[in-house]
């Protein structure tokens, strides 16, 4: 069973603020979740790679070339932004 | 027969021949929406002015004679995590309830330069994670065979619109069997194509080991003319691949080999997993199944019973584990300060440009609380507008995908899964070398009851039991329907190798 402590953590990282029903219900549910995942147990994955693709794509690189986007599509990203102040993305202090 | 009626090629051949004009038919249809999607539901955004244009743009080109691509004039609806230019996307989130998209998704772009007629956005479950369409942070969305049911989810809005005939088709997206699931439970066809088949520039992302976009039509022939026009590498997707296009002819259905996968129809009454609350696959659902893959062996195809080891239980296991770590880092992006919900300031309400449907949130989304309290420092910008910006389930995922991830728990989770995953694809590959394709139920049951699963997230999961493995291993494949249990559609799932789409769309095609 997956103790408070880990839920309260996993939250913080998460960068999610629950509530301490929240954190309760949370330690219920994933600690039935995690109970599932234990048929895992029974595969031997000895020496086996991991998939992280399903599918082989080569991975490629464009030409290190600027693209500037005309001033109205700017505009639009600006604008869904909460806090701005001219044609700057606000946040709250960081240091 | 009704215009609204027809398949896209009689469509075409109507719109060319002028027995009725694309703006006939497209406000046909909007009227339609507008009088019964109270019932259904399957609508979040209705892009009635954009329609109209598109349309009278393309009586315009038929009046000057001038040739039409074939899905000119056909009207579609676009499962809302799939971004159209200056439209409201939501995913079906509060988190994005306002957000109106920048650009268009490029199967977005390809299929307006065939002139297809976009008539709105549709419902989901919020960032596409659940599989009843219930936790769409704003309504449920009923299945039009019964409205007492969920239509299936993630693109249950999608599944219904094309169900209730509000449209033609509809594009949706499947990581763990959200097109195909819904298409089963509405009695529609569904199509998940390869991964990298199709371009997810302009998807919001889930998991990107996993996400594709694809079609839902009403017929097996449709899904492929809609999967031609979006398939195809895309430079802003680079994972998205190059696909041939090779036409698959069934010259002698003699030589076709169909394999059934037995854990497939496994799971009884008794064994462990229903500690978990499996009840394996419903004997009816069974019945059905087994009698369509009868005729392709009466039609004179061989059927032979395999196994697929780790593909039923094993597979959802391991997708829980994977898809919620990419989850984590995903949905990381939603942190109130570039878009989207904000704790700093929730009011945020950007006009949108084409019009918007009211949303009210969905009764059965758990109160956050905390709202109102002091937004002190950058921490509390993340940690309110995320709580209160995301729902249950979306915090749930992300949870469960951190945990995986984080120090001390990498390895015994997320690395075994991928191992798992391994495993899983190399299962497929042997199988593959004796037979052509796999036909299995695409679901253990048909359509479950409106808030039957939403308690439980575990029983909801289960539904996608047979989803997995595939999407799991990238490979192509459909469900189409295959007759009702008390007017509930079943759906049948076949299964290809990668890259065989043609192939599977032929076969499941098959006049039998």
């Amino acid at each position: 069973m997956i103790t408070k402590e880990e839920v309260k953590h996993i939250a913080k990282l998460a960068r999610l603020g629950l509530t301490e029903k929240e954190i309760e219900r949370t330690q219920k549910e994933l600690s039935l979740i995690l109970d599932y995942f234990k048929i895992l147990k029974e595969i031997d994955t000895e020496n086996i790679v991991p998939t992280s693709h399903p599918v082989s794509a080569k991975s490629y690189l464009r030409e290190d070339k600027i693209f500037k986007l005309p001033p109205e599509e700017t505009e639009k990203i600006i604008q869904m932004a909460p806090q701005k102040e001219k044609r700057y993305v606000r946040t709250k202090a960081i240091l | 027969m009704e215009p609204t009626d027809l398949t896209i090629a009689k469509i075409h051949q109507g719109l060319i021949k002028k027995e009725f004009s694309a703006l006939e038919l497209a406000k046909l249809l909007l009227d339609r929406i507008k009088k019964s999607d109270k019932e259904i539901n399957a609508f979040l955004t209705f892009t009635e002015d954009l329609a109209l244009l598109q349309a009278k743009k393309i009586d315009e080109i038929i009046s000057k004679k001038k040739e039409i691509p074939i899905l000119a004039g056909i009207p579609f609806a676009v499962k809302d995590n799939i971004l159209i230019e200056n439209v409201r996307c939501t995913a079906g989130s509060k988190i994005l309830e306002n957000y109106i998209a920048p650009y268009d998704a490029t199967c977005i772009k390809k299929l307006k330069s065939q002139g297809a007629i976009i008539l709105g956005k549709t419902n989901l479950d919020e960032f596409a994670m659940g599989s009843s369409t219930e936790h769409s942070a704003f309504f449920p969305t009923k299945n039009p065979a019964d409205i007492s049911r969920v239509p299936g989810g993630s693109s249950g809005g999608s599944a219904a619109a094309v169900a209730a005939n509000f449209c033609s088709f509809a594009l949706g997206s499947d990581t763990c069997g959200s097109i195909r699931q819904p298409a089963a439970f509405c009695g529609v066809v569904g199509l998940k194509p390869t991964y990298g088949a199709v371009s997810r520039y302009g998807l919001v992302a889930m998991a990107s080991s996993l996400d594709q976009i694809g079609p839902i039509a009403k017929t097996v022939e449709d899904a492929k003319i809609v999967f031609e026009a979006i398939s195809g590498k895309d430079p802003l997707d680079s994972t998205s691949i190059k696909t041939s296009n090779i036409q698959y002819l069934i010259s002698n259905i003699k030589d076709l080999k169909i394999g059934v996968p037995k854990e497939y129809f496994a799971c009884p009454v008794g064994s462990r997993m229903d500690s978990y609350g499996a009840k394996g696959i419903d004997p009816e659902v069974e019945k059905k199944v087994r009698a369509a893959i009868k005729k392709y062996e009466e039609a004179g195809a061989k059927i032979e019973e395999v196994s697929l080891p780790f593909s039923t239980h094993h597979s959802l296991a391991t997708y829980y584990l994977i898809m919620p770590s990419e989850v984590s880092a995903n949905l990381a992006r939603y942190d109130g300060i570039k878009y989207g919900y904000s704790k700093v300031d929730p009011g945020v309400k950007p006009s949108a440009r084409y019009g918007a449907k009211s949303l009210k949130h969905a009764p059965y989304r758990n109160k956050v609380s905390g709202a109102g309290s002091e937004v002190g420092s950058l921490m509390d910008v993340y940690l309110k507008s995320r709580a209160e910006g995301f729902g249950t389930e979306v915090r749930r995922r992300i949870m469960l995908g951190t945990y995986a991830l984080s120090a001390g728990y990498y390895d015994a989770y997320y690395l075994k899964a991928q191992k798992v995953r391994t495993l899983i694809i190399k299962n497929f590959q042997k199988v593959f070398e004796k037979v052509d394709v796999l036909m299995t139920p695409t679901t253990p049951s048909p359509a479950f009851k409106l808030g039957e699963r939403i308690i439980d997230p575990l029983s909801m999961y289960l539904s996608d039991i047979y989803m997995a493995a595939v999407s799991l291993a990238g490979l192509p494949a459909i469900s189409i329907p295959c007759g009702e249990i008390q007017r509930l559609p079943v759906g049948l799932q076949i299964i290809g190798k990668q890259f065989e789409e043609n192939k599977i769309l032929a076969i499941a095609d098959l006049p039998l």
